[in-house]
């Protein structure tokens, strides 16, 4: 079990969080880049200090409200380093070996192998870091920080250094380890969809507080604010919400045009709608749907995700679409093309502006 | 295409410049007499033992130079702190003294008229006219070139290395001798050779704050030029192996660096 207090000063931020992570769960930090993620995991390995808080780790206390520490080296944690941070000198078992503390001399070697193994890397024991490719390098990393058998660990940026095809690879089995692990983890990302698949709880961060937290699909489903649901990707819309007719929220939008909401709210809100739920339908369509919304707007980009197509468009207020690549043929779009996007007032969500 | 091939031409012809004249009096160097006769040379024992006395005292200053100078390289490389800038000017002002004053410094300070003279004297370390005060002088004009590169180096670490090792139990001490030495190896070596060969070469400094006793004080440098007038053959002997030396080292140090004997600096 971990439990942190930590507020410290940042640059220009005021970081002030509350972490609880259980044995043997994940929880994934995700945010926009200097919202003081990695600062996070810095504080909770030691490699800084923060102005106050108390972190309480598998038992032991790391960090007194006194401000007394245990130094980085006698926490034992397990970060590993968004650039995996291998000793370029030693070979991949011998940076493993290094983590090995408690283990005596003449068994170290044996016991990086088995490391290795257990994340699949043995065939590159005896090779230089610099000769590794980003998935082996980011394996032999995580195989190190578990060497000293750490009682927290620590993930930042795990997939970030990967090219998207590792990547994939890399986070199923990154996804499978953590599942297994006893201990707590902590992991940062500034995806959303990564903090998703790999956490089993996701705290979203902005300007060092976290907003929100919960499981993924809460989140996405009742962003608190304008900036979860942007940052799980849905359309924010800004506008003043007010009664509207037949028990519905009316939305008059910055820059003209309205739209219906079934959520209750009243004065300026962030309206989001996931591009999942907007469908498109060429201009002057007679709306025989039971989507209450209707939008006109012309395409900007059109963007192939396999067989999904996100549609960027141009309204008063820019909107995304996301469709099938049948009804891209169908409807025949490309930039230029005047449509008309429409959705339900039941996937429109009001959050405070 | 004519104004390129003109400025192409310019290139190669000032390099050439530049080759011929550096590299002309080397050549001299071996070419002015007889292989047999430069050998032959080398038997004089004013040679014999001014070599002798160049290789001592230029390793013994190195040594203390890289024991003292890695550590302090370190802290320059790795900590911030107030008036910095300062203290990395200072320690690289011996770089721009010339030899004959810094000769004066040392005379004026630990020389035995200078103003720690005496507390040397009764700690029974004389520095005057003796081989620990030739040490001393290469010391010091050597050493800011071995703290220059060395802060270089470990500067050019990245930091998440050392920070690694603190993470896996490592602390500082440790992390500094497993991790930011043998990361810095490349580096570090290729002080310790300019260092060297600053050393070898030591001139002025020497002369003022040692003098110039044959078995004592004597090294290569001062040696060639108290022979040069009387036995020019024994000075260009001793030029030549100089020349050797220090020609051996500076391609030991691009050897080792090159062929990644170290293991390199890549991630």
């Amino acid at each position: 079990m971990l439990r942190a207090e930590l507020r410290a000063a940042v640059g220009t931020i005021e970081l002030e969080v509350v972490l609880e992570v259980p044995e043997g769960d994940c929880l994934a930090l995700a945010g926009p880049s200097g919202a003081g993620k990695t600062t996070i995991l810095r504080l909770l390995a030691g490699l800084a200090q923060p102005d106050r808080g108390r972190i309480e780790c598998g038992g032991e206390l790391w960090l007194r409200e006194d401000g007394a520490s245990l130094p980085a080296e006698r926490r034992r944690c397990g970060l590993v380093f968004q650039h995996y941070a291998l000793f370029p000198h030693l070979t991949a078992a011998q940076n493993v070996a290094y983590g090995l503390r408690d283990v005596p001399r003449a068994q170290r070697r044996a016991g990086a192998l088995e490391l290795l193994e257990r994340f699949g890397a043995q065939h590159v024991a005896d090779d230089r870091p610099r000769t590794l490719s980003g998935g082996e390098r980011q394996r032999v990393a995580l195989a190190r920080a578990l060497a000293s058998e750490p009682k927290l660990l620590l993930l930042d940026e795990p997939l970030a250094a990967l090219d998207p095809r590792t990547g994939a690879r890399a986070a199923r089995e990154l996804g499978a380890f953590l599942r297994e692990a006893d201990i707590p983890t902590v992991l940062v990302t500034h995806d959303f969809g990564q903090a998703a698949l790999l956490g089993d709880r996701v705290a979203v961060i902005d300007a060092g507080r976290i907003v929100q937290q919960g499981g993924a699909a809460e989140l996405a489903a009742a962003p608190a604010s304008g900036f979860v649901a942007d940052f799980t990707g849905a359309n924010v819309l800004s506008g003043v919400a007010r009664a509207g007719e037949a028990g519905l929220t009316r939305i008059d939008l910055d820059g003209g045009g309205a739209v219906v909401s079934t959520d209750p709210a009243e004065g300026r809100v962030a309206v989001s709608v996931y591009p999942w739920e907007v469908e498109l339908e060429p201009p002057g369509a007679n709306h025989a749907g039971s989507a209450r919304n209707h939008v006109s707007a012309t395409v900007t980009t059109v963007t192939v995700l396999g067989a999904r197509v996100r549609v960027g468009l141009s309204a008063p207020q820019p909107l995304s679409a996301e469709i099938t690549d049948a009804s891209l043929d169908r409807l025949g779009l490309k930039p230029g093309a005047s449509v008309t996007a429409t959705w339900k007032a039941a996937a429109t969500r009001l959050s405070p502006g | 295409m004519r104004g390129r091939g003109w400025f192409a031409a310019l290139l190669v012809l000032t390099l050439a410049v530049a080759l011929v004249f550096l590299v002309l009096p080397v050549v001299a160097i071996f070419t002015h007499t007889t292989p047999a006769k430069l050998i032959s040379s080398l038997g004089d024992p004013t040679s014999t033992d001014a070599l002798r006395l160049s290789l001592e005292t230029s390793t013994i200053a190195v040594a203390v130079i890289v024991l003292v100078g890695t550590p302090a390289a370190y802290l320059l490389a790795t900590r911030e702190f107030p008036g910095k800038q300062l203290v990395v000017t200072l320690v690289e002002l011996p770089l721009v003294l010339p030899p004959a004053v810094a000769g004066i410094g040392l005379l004026a300070s630990l020389g035995p008229g200078g103003f720690l003279g005496p507390t040397l004297e009764n700690l029974g370390i004389p520095l005057s006219l003796n081989t620990a005060a030739v040490v001393v002088a290469l010391t010091f004009v050597a050493a800011p070139f071995y703290l220059r590169q060395g802060q270089a180096a470990f500067g050019a670490l990245d930091k998440s290395w050392l920070e690694a090792s603190r993470t896996l139990g490592a602390s500082e001490g440790k992390t500094f001798a497993r991790v930011a030495i043998p990361a810095a190896i490349p580096g570090l070596a290729a002080g310790l050779a300019l260092a060297w060969g600053r050393a070898l070469g030591e001139f002025g400094a020497t002369l003022m704050f040692a003098g110039s006793f044959r078995g004592i004080t004597q090294t290569a440098p001062l040696a060639i030029y108290g022979e040069f007038a009387t036995d020019f053959d024994g000075a260009l002997a001793l030029s030549a192996v100089l020349v050797a030396v220090s020609g051996a080292l500076l391609l030991a140090v691009k050897f080792l660096v090159g062929s990644g004997a170290f293991g390199g600096a890549a991630r």
